[in-house]
């Protein structure tokens, strides 16, 4: 194939950096201001670049896996998104270092002195084990991430198949620790902020939304550079359709998830674990998680059934914003209730933080982008992926 | 038989058809090899503007519609709009059945709550798309049931439900004529074309749906299908029978409702005083026991007294007061621990004392009266004295 490189716009670097820089200094000044709620924000930012990072990578390894041939083209994307995995690393040590006492209620020693629900938990509840536990999971992505981006790397170079071999390998075990550390990441982080409540679909529920999220962002820098004529000539609707029916299809499971957290939880009606739903019904609250139910799935549902919707680039690329807009919303609603107690709040803190997440996935994709080629020239399935036919 | 059944349907599957053809063409038919092939020759032909044309593939080809034409499919509308029946109604169904007809308190839900609501939802909105989606690509798209097509049990046929691909372009067509068509599959890499003529029963039964075999096999199925389940669904939901058994015949079951008597009540009560045969009525029930210390033991002891006395206080009364009356029973901390019988006070009670607490119970202790019938009970009070004294006996009452 004849793939002439063309390199992304300088503008596109200037944009994510310049967001990057002005949510920097927004968290730097948000932590000056409220401690408390700045490591809040913090948490919120980084479980989204969990979900994408880690998310991105875990699609990397589904393509080798399945042998799925109509997403070869667009690996490169996804391992782009991937490429803030080893940045997570250095994010953590804010988390690890000072955050734990402003987030998490079980580090506070008259918490565990008093509380015999803790007591309990305390074996698994602790500092100590609580960071063994996060290095496990940072060590687990940072180093599939490094084995998946080294294996094609020198593909495009060798255009050896036995690193496909080799990778798909990689891809079975990592998804199955995808599966377990996520799930486990996810009750770390999020869960552990109500350290009382506990819901078995937790892990599930998270994972839903990381591949949805990843899918989404995927979609969007797919299509995006492929209009633009970053990619190929025979990518398009084809291909486009895969990836409107895996959002369309994810979005789906993750309500279906959600929901069945909430109706088991609404069935039982156990105070231990209603307590976490009401707190998400108090005040302004109740609104929010009305609203998370509608644009989190019912619109998009609507939205991205017709087919037509599916193969139509305008509408993806602002339907996979949307997508990836929803899961902020649903990790803010996640996360943030256990600070704004009362009602919810959107400052410029919390845009700060967004704006922070948006520059590092730009200025972390510019990067790669600038340094690899955008399609993975080497790779055996590549030409069946570009002459990929559905319609 | 099974085996034979089996067999038959074999040979029926396999059979050739025997019916013979008419002269009277249906359509030319032309194979290919491969799906490349068979989506270029289709879009040739949507492309010379042949209308009465289709294709037959073994499997789904991605394309295919596209390359003959067929713009965009519309059953998306029909499984859309039965997917909404299929919300709509069962929300409807439920409120209806939750709400106003049937309400039940469930675990202190409301009446009709949405979340419970939401999987059956769901279920009947799947349902009713997949049905409306199945059947109407079979009966809008596919003009089904049409059974006897006359491409079936051809050779075109065999091979495109395996490996080949095949066109058929039908006579009806305005620009259909033999030699055209010929060339214009040959053209497009056909490696064979074939001449597919209608069957006699073609032309004689224009809609097979009308004909009698098939009118009285529906009507047969619906018939029997109708009887067995009115039966089978009023026996599960309704304990209604076909037939009366013998165990089913008119009586009047205890507890129930007669107008026989004046009190429309199917059981009667015995006539106050009443007492039954073998039994004579406790007069001290329920009273302290120091009032019932007159009753005196009518029967002698003897051997077989004390044998009886002693089986029956092993069944009766050792689970609790163990085997020898010292509170150790079998029962280990499920019962309350009673005081032990060789006590002072169980000692010097009189024989009737003992009588009481067995007929009437005392404190946690049940009345035995049920289990134990009278004289059985002074048996037993005999072989309690004998385990008192077992215990207690002094040097001089031992015989010399
Ligand atoms: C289910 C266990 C149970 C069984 C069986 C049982 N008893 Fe008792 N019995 C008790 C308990 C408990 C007490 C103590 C009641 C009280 O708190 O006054 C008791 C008390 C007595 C007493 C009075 C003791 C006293 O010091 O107040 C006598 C006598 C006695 N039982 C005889 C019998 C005889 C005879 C039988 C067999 C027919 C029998 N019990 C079967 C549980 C049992």
């Amino acid at each position: 194939m004849d793939y002439q490189k063309k390199p992304l716009p300088a503008k596109l670097g200037k944009i994510g950096f310049a967001l990057l820089g002005i949510g920097l200094l927004s968290m730097i000044a948000s932590f000056a201001v409220n401690s408390h709620r700045a490591f809040f924000d913090y948490l919120w930012m980084y479980m989204f670049l969990v979900s994408i990072g880690v998310g991105s990578l875990a699609l990397v390894a589904l393509e080798y896996l399945v042998g799925a041939t109509w997403s070869t083209p667009f690996r490169r994307v996804s391992e782009f998104l991937a490429s803030i995995i080893p940045l997570l690393v250095v994010l953590t040590i804010p988390l690890l270092l000072f955050g734990m006492h402003d987030l998490y209620h079980w580090t506070h020693p008259e918490a565990l002195a008093t509380d015999p629900i803790l007591q309990a938990k305390e074996p698994y509840l602790n500092i100590s084990f609580f960071t063994i536990r996060i290095a496990i999971y940072l060590l687990i992505w940072v180093g599939f991430f490094y084995l998946f981006i080294r294996n094609s790397q020198k593909q495009d170079i060798t255009r050896d198949p036995a690193l496909t071999k080799q990778s798909i390998k990689f891809s079975a075990a990592f998804a199955i620790l995808f599966v377990v550390t996520i799930a486990f990441a996810s009750m770390d982080w999020m869960m552990s902020l109500e350290y009382h409540w506990y819901s078995t679909m937790f892990g599930v529920y998270y994972f839903a939304g990381t591949l949805l999220s990843a899918f989404a962002a995927a979609t969007f820098c797919s299509v995006k550079l492929n209009e633009n004529g970053y990619l190929d000539k025979k990518l398009g609707n084809n291909n486009y359709y895969s990836f409107g029916t895996l959002m369309f299809g994810f979005n789906i499971f993750w309500a279906y998830i959600a929901f069945s957290q909430y109706m088991l939880i609404w069935y039982a009606d156990i105070p231990e674990e209603t307590f976490w739903v009401m707190m998400r019904m108090k005040g302004s609250w109740s609104y929010f998680s009305i609203g998370l139910v509608f644009i989190h799935f019912v619109l998009p549902f609507l939205i991205l059934l017709p087919r037509s919707s599916k193969v139509n680039p305008k509408l993806l690329s602002v339907m996979s914003i949307w997508i990836l807009v929803a899961h902020a919303y649903d990790l803010y609603w996640i996360i943030m209730p256990t600070y704004f107690t009362e009602g919810f709040a959107f400052g410029w803190s919390e845009l700060g933080a967004l704006m922070f997440a948006a520059g590092l996935i730009i200025t972390v994709f510019k990067y790669r982008a600038d340094r690899t080629n955008l399609i993975p020239v080497g790779d055996p399935k590549l030409e069946q992926g570009l002459n990929f036919h559905l319609n | 038989m099974i085996k034979k059944l089996l067999d038959k349907v074999k040979e029926f599957d396999t059979k050739d058809d025997t019916e013979p053809r008419s002269k009277k063409l249906y359509g030319l038919a032309a194979l290919y090899n491969t799906p490349n092939e068979i989506i270029e020759a289709a879009a040739v032909v949507a492309g010379k503007g042949y209308e009465k044309f289709d294709v037959y593939t073994p499997y789904p080809l991605h394309g295919m519609d596209d390359a003959m034409g067929l713009g965009k499919p519309k059953i998306g509308f029909l499984s859309f709009t039965f997917g909404l029946i299929g919300t709509c109604s069962a929300l409807l169904m439920i409120g209806w059945m939750m709400g106003i007809d049937y309400p039940n308190i469930i675990g202190g839900k409301p009446f009709f709550a949405l979340p419970s609501s939401i999987p059956i939802t769901f279920e009947l909105t799947v349902l009713l798309t997949g049905i409306a989606t199945v059947l109407g690509l079979l009966i809008l798209f596919s003009k089904m049931p049409k059974l006897n097509s006359p491409l079936n049990d051809t050779e075109f046929m065999n091979n495109v439900s395996s490996d080949k691909y095949g066109i058929v372009i039908r006579t009806n067509d305005d620009k259909f004529t033999e030699d055209t068509v010929k060339n214009l599959y040959l053209s497009t890499g056909a490696y064979d074309v074939q001449e597919i003529f209608y069957r006699e029963s073609n032309l004689t039964t224009k809609t097979p749906i009308f004909e009698k075999k098939f009118i009285g096999a529906i009507i047969g199925t619906a018939v029997i299908t109708a009887v067995v389940s009115y039966f089978t669904i009023n026996y599960v939901l309704y304990d209604i029978q076909p037939f009366d058994w013998m165990w089913m015949q008119a009586r009047i079951n205890s507890q129930s409702k007669s107008d026989f008597f004046p009190n429309k009540s199917g059981m009667c009560p015995p006539v106050n005083g009443t007492v039954a045969k073998g039994f004579l009525p406790y007069d001290y029930k329920g009273m302290p026991d120091s009032s019932v210390k007159l009753l005196a033991n009518p029967l002698a002891v003897s051997k077989s007294v004390l044998e009886r006395g002693q089986d029956r206080f092993n069944i009766y009364c050792s689970p609790c007061h163990g085997y020898f009356g010292e509170g150790d029973g079998r029962m280990k901390g499920l019962f309350p621990k009673p005081p032990t019988l060789h006590s002072v006070k169980v000692t010097s009670w009189t024989d009737g004392n003992i009588y009481h607490v067995i007929t009437n119970g005392q404190n946690v202790m049940p009345s035995y009266a049920e289990q134990v019938s009278r004289d059985d009970r002074w048996a037993i009070i005999h072989y309690i004295r004998a385990l008192q004294k077992s215990k207690n006996a002094k040097e001089e009452e031992l015989p010399k």
